[in-house]
């Protein structure tokens, strides 16, 4: 099946502050007691966004302005902690499209790359550029060039870090690996003959 | 030419470069459980898609499973249907599965290596990040996502970035009272939790070598707490010993022959590191976390930080720490009142751990209004815990003593906290709702500190609760 080639992404912005957003935060446990990721994106950010009985806190995402956001912004370390896919899968079932962080918890990165979700970096002083702008008008409009990595708004652009590889396959519709790791069977036979405890 | 461990079991493992230029590497031991894998089995249907090697995949049952209850099915109707998705996708695709029955059920970190299936020289994933753990054995172990775990159990195979390799030494003798978990939260906070990303790390040194495999793993374990993906220790003849005579653990004549290529897999005398880090033990005292994330850690003797006294780019996040600890700047921590203490986790649940807070634990009690648990990491450890009158010494003092579980480490069973309970726990994590409610607090400690915390129902230095001599430390 071909997969969409990711080479743009264009829209509105929200912003979520803070450095080492574990991946806990972004969807607690209890929602992972579940045999599918369906329906995950109303639970992004639940016990940040929700009180105990189920009211509303203040949180970028709760506010209307920012509902149709497609691009996410936050600190560092954005996403570390447990290796559980259904965090990344909860922002895009939110409708983010890209995240743009001054880091990435590593896990994090390569399970959102398996989405076609990019993750990009940038320097705090650009997010939080950016984040202001966001704050004096929730309809700026955010284009990012996944080809050239570059974020542009109203007149201003910056370069963002997007590793070559990455890049290479959301731009080439491949960021969904399995067809390509198939292809590789004849060899893993290979290397898998070679090695003993692998044949026990 | 002298090479570091990881870069030999990478080159074996390597099956050929990828269009994007990642490697598709081979995993030779894959571990699944029922939390990360049931999506990846519906991907395979949907994609009519087979298991590739089902021999070389190991299934258990820990997140979820209620631990005071022994019988299916249990009061919580989820746990059963995602215990039976995985009992059915096993049986389906031909897979081993330790299920509650087999007497071999547990946290997969502390089965894989209690069965031997755990081996130096080897690549090991699973949908689960403290996978790290494994690398006290000399093996490339690290945590994927649920996608991955299609393509693993598709191919036998993942799509991977090589990382930069850290060494990190601790040379010198600890203190009484001072344990694996010290070293690796002192670790943490000394590079930070971010400071490991991009790496995989080395840990070696006089303390590594002297550290049983126990303790090494309780080190491992926490790696990606410090950001990095996987972290190891070289095998030598205490990782032999440990293995030899395990289920899967060779046998007859391989043994020798993989003894023989395990000692050959170990990072060579003067081989090259992208970085090196010098910690002496004698500097590390018990560790315990004040904040929301297991770099804000400080020995038990110091005061929690003041944001006033912090460079500003850190005052935000400690400030919103302090927020959700409910801690006073500035103050001491011991002291800190106690509600529930947990000794348990991938990181704490082994034999070890139990036996050595015993010692100490015979003829305390836990204080009135704690609620203590104590979680063994699997039913191997659970019987000799048993045998071994382990596990009345714990229920002598107060502790309710549990099955096997994840338990209270991330509450995605029964075990919970109520409300801004605080948690003195030897687990892994103590983020933000971490142990099930949002605004519970979690502090981390070694299991002789959550004892201590338990008998005194305040966060306290084990080291005068259990009359232990101080030799050095903070």
């Amino acid at each position: 099946m071909p997969l969409e080639k990711v080479t743009r992404v264009a829209g509105k912005g929200v912003y979520v502050p803070g450095d080492d957003i574990d991946t806990d935060r972004i969807i607690p446990a209890r929602y992972l007691r579940c045999i599918t990721f369906e329906g995950l994106g109303e639970f992004l950010f639940y016990d940040e966004r929700k009180h105990e009985d189920g009211t509303d806190k203040s949180h970028p995402l709760n506010d209307s302005r920012h509902r149709d956001a497609v691009i996410f912004l936050s600190g560092e370390n954005f996403g570390c902690g447990s290796s559980r896919e259904h965090a990344p899968q909860s922002i895009y079932r939110w409708g983010i499209r890209a995240v743009i962080a001054e880091s990435f918890g590593e896990i994090f990165f390569g399970n959102s790359t398996k989405l076609g979700m990019p993750c990009l970096t940038a320097s705090a002083g650009e997010i939080n550029k950016l984040a202001a702008e966001i704050k004096k008008n929730p309809e700026l409009q955010i284009e990012i060039d996944i080809i050239s990595a570059v974020v542009s708004y109203g007149d201003y652009t910056f370069q963002a870090g997007f590793p070559d590889g990455v890049r290479h396959s959301l731009v080439e519709g491949r960021w969904d690996p399995l067809a390509e790791l198939l292809e590789g069977a004849k060899e893993v036979k290979q290397v898998a003959a070679s090695l003993s405890y692998f044949n026990t | 030419m002298s090479e570091n461990l990881y870069n030999k079991v990478w080159e074996a493992h390597a099956v050929r470069r990828l269009a994007n230029g990642q490697t598709q590497l081979l995993i030779g031991t894959h571990l699944i459980h029922e939390v990360t894998s049931p999506q990846a089995f519906s991907m395979l249907r949907e994609l009519g898609v087979p298991v590739r090697y089902p021999g070389r995949t190991f299934a258990t049952v820990d997140h979820i499973v209620p631990t005071d209850e022994s019988e299916e099915p249990y009061s919580d109707k989820l746990a059963d249907e995602m215990i039976k998705a995985l009992r059915v996708n096993c049986d389906e695709f031909g897979i081993t599965f330790f299920d509650l029955k087999s007497g071999k059920q547990g946290i997969v970190h502390i089965i894989g290596p209690e069965l031997g299936i755990t081996q130096p020289a080897t690549t090991i994933a699973c949908g689960d990040s403290h996978t790290s753990t494994h690398g006290a054995f000399g093996a490339i172990a690290f945590g994927i996502g649920t996608t991955e775990v299609r393509d693993l159990l598709a191919t036998q195979t993942i799509a991977m970035d090589k990382h930069k390799v850290r060494r990190i030494n601790v040379d010198g003798e600890l203190s009484p009272g001072v344990y694996a978990k010290d070293v690796i939260l002192h670790i943490i906070r000394v590079l930070g939790v971010k400071g490991g990303l991009g790496y995989a790390y080395e840990y070696g040194g006089e303390v590594f070598d002297r550290f049983t495999m126990d303790e090494r793993m309780t080190v491992c374990n926490m790696t990606i707490e410090g950001g990095a993906r996987c972290g190891y220790i070289n095998p030598d003849d205490t990782t032999f010993r440990y293995l030899k005579g395990r289920p899967y653990s060779p046998k007859g004549p391989a043994w020798e022959e993989a003894v023989e290529n395990w000692r050959s897999i170990a990072s060579d005398p003067g081989c090259a590191y992208d970085d090196v880090v010098n910690i002496r033990a004698e500097d590390i005292a018990p560790t315990v976390t004040w904040g929301i994330n297991p770099g804000q850690a400080l020995f038990i003797d110091e005061n929690i930080p003041d944001p006033e006294n912090c460079p500003e780019e850190q005052r935000a996040s400690i400030e919103e720490a302090l927020a959700h600890m409910k801690l006073e700047p500035g103050s001491p921590i011991r002291g800190t009142h106690v509600d529930v203490a947990f000794i348990g986790s991938c990181t704490n649940a082994r034999l070890s751990d139990f036996k050595e807070v015993a010692q100490y634990l015979e003829g305390r009690r836990v204080a009135d209004n704690v609620k203590a648990i104590a979680v063994p990491g699997s039913q191997g450890v659970g019987v000799l815990a048993e045998e071994l009158g382990i596990a009345q010494v714990f229920r002598d003092a107060g502790f309710e003593w549990r099955n096997a579980g994840c338990s209270m480490c991330l509450a995605m069973n029964p075990d919970k906290l109520v409300g801004d309970q605080l948690c003195a726990s030897s687990s892994n994590r103590n983020f933000k709702g971490r142990q099930g409610s949002p605004t519970g607090r979690t502090v981390l400690m070694s299991p002789l500190m959550v004892a201590a915390a338990a008998v005194t129902g305040e966060i306290s230095d084990a080291r005068e609760v259990f009359d232990l001599q101080i030799t050095a430390g903070a």
